[in-house]
């Protein structure tokens, strides 16, 4: 089982509207916890949607920032500044590495 | 002071283009702010906001974004096809912008800090996508469900409604109704310009919609509940207030189709535009008096609308042949529409709507309901008086002649039946059973006719196979009497009449008689005298001829005698002399 989840490849993608504090911190968090629990097998993805405003209807972005799990299916999603791990875990369906 | 210091800070208004609301709004929604539209499940919130866009974008040349949190597009595009708008042929125009959008709870988790900026973009995005120039959120409250964190998201509201502000577009969010608020999430408090609430409520088995604007800041409105009516031409609003007492009217008359009858009101009908009421019990005939004066309506060229809440068109069409009248020829023509509907079907301010709707459409000249006491039951007095008042407001206000009918119960004076109505009613005219001898008879009269003068017999009402009729009651020998029994008083004054003519016939002959003997008498005695006159003649001239010939002879013998020398002078005073005797 284990073996099958390190094949996986985790396509994440953050959304944000410029450099605010909370995108700024929600990036830092979600880096922080890849690496803990993703190391290798995570990709991040930030859109700006100020930049790219059409691209918050294809995936229903209403919240800024939201994280939105692309791969592996089925999607998920989480608002929010990514400030509590254990809910991003939940959230992201990450089984917490074992200590 | 007051007033003027409104003047000033009047607030502009943006077009709705619902029938009705422009008015009670007194020019619409306030323009470039948002205008909270709540009410229940069912009570007609995304149709009053899809309306607004519409009209928005095809009338008034602003372009619309319509962001919903309820239905997909698909749903979308088949309510506004419902109305008769195509939405995916306004959206390749660029008149109007749609997005769905559509979050579910499960999929979605909540760590720390947010704030709505996404939907905020996707908003703006659209808006600039097309120009737009209103917005409508429908119903943004799904929000509330779907995102855990109230305190964010109430936040976020407000930061939303201020936002559009001051984007410049006018908005319409709606909102379900809570329990003891307007809405379940109270989201009047960040919508504080304008609330219009909407309601459906069942009184009595019937439906009917009401809408109420709650607040409007900075402009005056109509502060009471206004009925409307959805169907397929959309929302239309009835404005419950009177519209005055200041309407135009009419000196011109116009005939009842009844030559009687118009005689009885002064000889020349009733008042154009004047409102009419024909109260009678069960089989007195009111429908043919109205099938009548819509008959004489469509003679003169008019238009004419009848509402018949009993019977149907084609049997009002085929019973009223029976009497004479041929309605068809006039419905082909498009002069005369019927309008059937049951009176139960809906409530009476729907009724009224409906009227309304109908007489815009048709623009008729007369407008008659057969019968208004259907209607009349249907709801409680004070209802039904300000139904009425405003129906007949309007009506006058149009210069359409209005003929009502009005079913009287037996037993009752027909007179108290509606005390409610009479005092707007300018002509009540009052058919009545008048039963003498064992036998019914139709009886009419004029109650009441404003601004003219009228007859005050009571008539009796006939109807024939070549129309109506009135006639006078006997009233000879001290009673009234109709039907038979006045047909054999009149049988007998008939007979009595025949033979005194008679009489006089034959005394007439007789010095006739006596006339043509006298004048044959006459004759004779001329023709004696005639004939004695030329006898007379004769005589004279053979007695002048022998004159004539005794002179002769004796001149002869004058001359025989005394020579012939002195003949030619004795001759000429001869002649004179005979000339001068003959004269004498």
């Amino acid at each position: 089982m284990k073996s099958e989840s390190v094949e996986e490849t985790w396509n994440l993608r953050l959304y944000v509207a410029g450099q605010t504090p909370k995108s700024i911190t929600a990036f830092a968090n979600l880096k922080k916890i890849c690496e803990e629990h993703l190391a290798g097998k995570y990709r991040i993805e930030v859109v700006d949607l100020l930049k790219n405003p059409q691209l918050a209807k294809g995936d229903q972005i209403i919240a800024i920032p939201t994280l939105v799990r692309k791969l592996p299916e089925p999607l998920k999603k989480i608002i929010g500044d990514l400030a509590n791990t254990e809910r991003v875990l939940v959230g992201l369906d990450i089984r917490p590495v074992s200590r | 002071m007051l007033t003027a210091k409104h003047n000033l800070v009047a607030v502009e208004k943006c077009p709705t283009g619902i029938r009705g609301l422009d008015e009670i709004t007194n020019g619409g929604l306030p323009k470039d702010r948002p205008t909270l539209v709540c009410g229940g499940a069912g009570s007609g919130k995304t149709l009053f906001a899809m309306e607004f866009l519409m009209h928005g974008a095809i009338k008034y040349g602003e372009p619309g974004v319509f962001m919903t949190f309820e239905e997909t597009p698909q749903d979308l595009a088949k309510n506004f096809y419902s109305l008769g708008f195509d939405l995916p042929e306004m959206m390749s125009r660029g008149l109007i912008e749609t997005d769905h959008v559509s979050i579910t709870r499960g999929e979605i988790e909540e760590t720390g800090e947010y704030d709505l900026e996404g939907l905020f973009i996707r908003l703006s995005a659209a808006i600039d996508a097309i120009g737009a120039k209103r917005v409508v959120l429908d119903t943004i409250e799904a929000l509330f469900s779907e995102l855990p964190n109230a305190t964010i998201l109430r936040a976020e509201l407000r930061r939303l409604f201020l936002w559009l502000k001051g984007r410049g577009v006018t908005a319409i969010v709606t909102g379900e109704s809570g329990d003891k608020t307007l809405t379940r999430y109270g989201l009047e408090e960040y919508v504080a310009d304008c609330v219009i609430l909407l309601d459906f409520r069942i009184v009595g088995q019937i439906a009917t919609r009401r809408m109420r604007i709650v607040k409007y800041r900075g402009s005056a409105h109509g502060t009471d509940e206004y009925p409307f009516l959805i169907d397929e031409a959309g929302i239309s609003v009835l404005p419950i207030t009177s519209l005055g007492l200041d309407y135009p009217v009419s000196k011109e008359r116009v005939s009842t189709g009844v030559a009687r009858l118009d005689a009885m009101l002064g000889g020349k009908g009733f008042f154009r535009g004047s409102t009419i009421l024909l109260s009678g019990t069960a089989g007195t005939g009111k429908t043919s008096l109205s099938a009548t004066f819509a008959d004489a309506a469509c003679r003169r060229g008019e238009r004419c609308l009848y509402f018949a809440f009993e019977e149907s068109p084609r049997q009002i069409i085929r019973n009223m042949e029976s009497i004479g009248l041929d309605l068809e020829q006039w419905v082909k023509k498009g002069l005369l529409k019927f309008h059937s509907a049951r009176p139960t079907l809906y409530g009476l301010e729907m009724h009224l709507v409906t009227f309304h709707k109908v007489i815009e459409a048709f623009t008729p000249q007369v407008f008659i309901v057969d019968p208004i006491s259907n209607l009349i039951d249907a709801g409680t007095a004070p209802e039904v008086k300000s139904v009425l008042t405003r129906l007949i407001d309007y009506l006058k206000m149009k210069k359409i002649s209005t003929f009502l009918t009005d079913l009287t119960h037996f037993g009752n004076s027909p007179e108290r039946t509606r005390e409610e109505i009479s005092s707007l009613i300018d002509t009540w005219l009052l058919l009545r059973d008048i039963e003498l001898k064992g036998e019914r008879n139709r009886g009419l009269y004029i109650l009441k006719s404003r601004g003219m003068d009228h007859s005050n017999q009571i008539q009796e009402f006939l109807i024939t196979n070549r129309g109506l009729d009135l006639v006078d009651i006997y009233t000879g020998s001290g009673e009234a009497l109709t039907g038979s029994a006045r047909a054999a008083q009149e049988a007998q004054e008939k007979a009595l009449e025949m033979e005194r003519r008679h009489e006089v016939d034959r005394i007439r002959r007789d010095q006739e008689r006596k006339r043509n003997v006298l004048e044959a008498k006459i004759a004779a005695l001329r023709a004696e005298f005639d004939a004695e006159s030329e006898e007379l003649d004769f005589l004279g001239k053979e007695e002048k001829k022998r004159q004539k010939i005794v002179a002769e002879e004796q001149s002869k013998m004058k001359t025989l005698r005394k020579g012939k020398q002195s003949a030619n002078r004795e001759k000429a005073p001869k002649g004179k002399v005979n000339g001068k005797k003959k004269g004498a």
